[in-house]
């Protein structure tokens, strides 16, 4: 789960982090208020959306005075900010914060991640800070410095050392970058982050401070943190996601137009895998889980179809410990309920496959049948392709 | 011979009394695994499905002689569960729970370097389908009736997609050894390279089926070892090549947010190294097939 920008502050201030002064605003008046309150001469207006790369498309301006504060918020609230990050539909900004502009002498960046590689939280840090961490990966791969945190005994003062010597913060200021590092860690540690990213980090004349903040938190251990989970804002999350995952329902939106309803994550991911491989593109990622109960088999239909770019289904379960029978069953019953007006095609594979298949035969339903992963997907790009070309309007020869 | 675990390995089950743990316990037993008992803290004394149960994993350890266990344990308890297993002297541990916090999986990793690597125990998962030595023994939840045995080893992250590999298998006469389930989150106990190191030294295991995704650095470890150490052939698919990059495709784990982590990447990896690519994933049975014609 992620998380806003000012909220992030919020937490890592609380670990010792220093962060500029700031307000949160959900109105052009207020944002100039809010400048006002934190007083001096310079202020930042920026969107809080869900996404990288803000300052490049527009969601990020300095301004001199409370007019150009209020004209800035003005600007930003209610439009869709799309940046490289969020696709073309971008995202769109209800919350703006406002914070005083502070004087950069020299930007860091420095993250948290879990590392899969040694299985453990790495402190990945540079001096070319500004940019993202690919592309300093790429441009300047030998500024990067990572160093591992040994989970027994947690983030040690000597590592922050190294790597604020190695960043090349200036004697007077190790140990405040020193400190902002260990409290960085420990927010991460103690809330189940897995990832918080300072970019920048940024020297000032009077130490350091961090300029932007991102969060992101393991969403298994949310049952552990009801107060981070309070601050997911489902404005920012794909509205069909995030009503299958209220659902229990994993489920990714894609640009193609052929819905998928699998059972298994990497058996879905194989089926999308097989329309594009046949022709197509699917639609989206779904995986229904072990279970296919009827209930469930109607929730996903209802879901696919919400894609107004869904001109096709295929639904391809393998029944381990559920059984094809009742899985056909679900399906004939969800139709029955809620008739679907695109070409649908149904593989079955497993327990009981044989009676499933009879089941689905005799419900005289207009599914269009497969045994195999490969017949499923050619079944589904062809139907597709034939439905498409008999609603096109014909060409007068 | 199978690797892992065999007809005579004494398994207990951790969370038998769930409505989960009870329901496998029951196929497991009916597939032919010697399940000795199981453990449920505060239900010591009680039966479940013809077993006794324990409180402690140490208790039923001593009391059975286990060897084995399986964890159908609640995501929040589920890291603590496996610990105990590995203090019980527990050797082999697959770990079913899909949900457990990344940190808790740290921790898990960390107190198991407590032991020496010849006292450690195995895990396998967590948030996976488990194993099966098919004809042998079955510990996992995978239906049984689709594994005919025979001398191809898989291990692969997803469990259907597992399924799916071995029926394509079985349709072509095609045999499986073991079939190793690793589990789809970031951090697991056993990576592809260590069940290829345990397929590599099995006499009955002639080739592995390696069905990776997207996401992490495991495949490209695993060609490494097929690189430098391994002798048998090894056939692989990796899922998600119409995958975008930054979105968790169902699997914690499954997510492109490194140079080397898409489909395609780990695809050039394996294909570097020698490994047979199945080029889609309905194709896992038939190029399993030529490849063992090739090699007799």
């Amino acid at each position: 789960m992620d998380i806003h920008e000012y909220q992030a502050k919020e937490i890592l201030a609380g670990y010792g982090v220093p962060v500029p002064r700031g307000g949160l605003a959900y109105s052009p008046e207020q944002a100039a208020y809010r400048a006002r309150e934190i007083g001096g001469h310079k202020w930042v207006v920026k969107a809080q959306v869900h996404t990288g790369g803000r300052g490049k498309a527009g969601g990020v301006k300095l301004c001199s005075n409370e007019h150009e504060v209020y004209d800035a918020a003005d600007e930003m609230f209610g439009k869709r900010l799309v940046t490289h990050q969020t696709g073309p539909e971008g995202k769109i900004i209800y919350r703006v914060y406002v914070e005083g502009a502070v004087n950069i002498l020299k930007e860091i960046y420095l993250g948290f991640v879990l590392d899969r590689k040694t299985e453990r939280v790495m402190v990945v840090a540079s001096a070319a800070g500004g940019m993202e961490i690919e592309e300093i990966a790429a441009d300047k791969p030998d500024s990067i410095i990572r160093t591992v945190v040994e989970p027994a005994v947690g983030m040690q003062a000597f590592q922050a050392r190294e790597i604020a010597f190695g960043l090349g913060i200036a004697p007077e200021h190790v140990q405040k970058a020193v400190s902002l590092i260990m409290g960085c860690y420990k927010a991460l540690e103690s809330l189940d982050a897995s990832m918080v990213e300072i970019n920048p980090l940024v020297i000032t004349d009077d130490g350091v401070i961090a300029l932007d903040a991102k969060m992101t938190f393991d969403d298994n251990a949310l049952f552990r943190h009801p107060s981070v989970a309070e601050l997911r804002d489902k404005s920012q999350e794909d509205s069909r996601e995030t009503r299958a995952a209220d659902r229990g329902l994993s489920y990714v939106g894609l640009t193609g137009q052929i819905g998928c309803i699998v059972n298994g994550a990497g058996l879905a991911m194989a089926t999308m895998d097989m329309i594009k491989l046949a022709g197509g593109e699917p639609a989206n990622f779904l995986d229904i889980g072990g279970g296919a109960t009827p209930d469930r088999v109607a929730k996903a239909f209802r879901l696919v179809l919400s894609d107004d770019n869904v001109q096709a289904i295929l639904v391809n379960i393998f029944a381990g410990i559920n059984r094809c029978d009742w899985v056909a069953e679900g399906i004939v019953q969800a139709l029955e309920k809620n008739p679907v007006h695109v070409p649908l095609v149904v593989r079955l594979a497993g327990t009981h496959v044989e009676e499933g298949r009879r089941i689905l035969a005799r419900s005289g339903l207009p599914i269009i049948r497969a045994n195999t992963l490969a017949e499923a997907a050619d079944r589904a790009v062809q139907a597709w392709k034939n439905d498409v070309n008999l609603k096109q309007p014909k060409a007068v020869a | 011979m199978s690797v892992l675990l065999d007809r005579n390995t004494p398994v207990i089950v951790q969370g038998i009394t769930g409505r989960i743990g009870s329901f496998h316990t029951k196929e497991m037993r009916e597939y032919g695994t010697n399940v000795v008992g199981g453990v449920t803290p505060g239900k010591g004394g009680a039966m479940e499905q013809g077993v006794p149960v324990f409180n402690t994993v140490k208790e039923a350890v001593e009391k059975t002689g286990a060897t084995a266990s399986i964890v159908f344990v609640p995501p929040p308890f589920a890291a603590d569960s496996i610990m105990e297993a590995a203090d019980a002297g527990i050797r082999l541990c697959v770990a079913i729970t899909d949900g457990i916090p990344s940190q808790d999986m740290i921790q898990v990793k960390r107190y198991m370097r407590r032991y020496r690597a010849e006292n450690r125990m195995t895990l396998v998962g967590p948030n996976c389908a488990g194993v099966i030595s098919p004809g042998r023994a079955l510990l996992g939840i995978m239906p049984g009736h689709i594994y005919q045995p025979g001398n191809v080893g898989i291990v692969g992250r997803s469990g259907t997609l597992g399924y799916e590999a071995a029926a394509q298998m079985k349709e072509l006469g095609i045999g499986v050894s073991t079939s190793v389930g690793i589990g789809g989150d970031p951090i697991n106990g056993s990576s592809f390279r260590d069940i290829l190191e345990l397929f590599e030294k099995d006499p009955e295991t002639h080739a592995v089926v390696m069905i990776g995704e997207i996401g992490g650095p495991q495949e490209a470890e695993a060609a490494e070892f097929v690189r430098e150490h391994m002798s048998k052939p090894v056939i692989a698919y990796v899922a998600g090549l119409s995958a975008p990059k930054g979105r968790k495709m169902g699997h914690a784990g499954a997510i492109i947010s490194a140079f080397g982590e898409s489909a395609s990447e780990k695809v050039e990896i394996l294909r570097e190294v020698g490994v047979t690519i199945s080029a889609t994933p309905a194709e896992i049975g038939s190029t399993v097939a030529a490849v063992l014609k090739k090699a007799a």
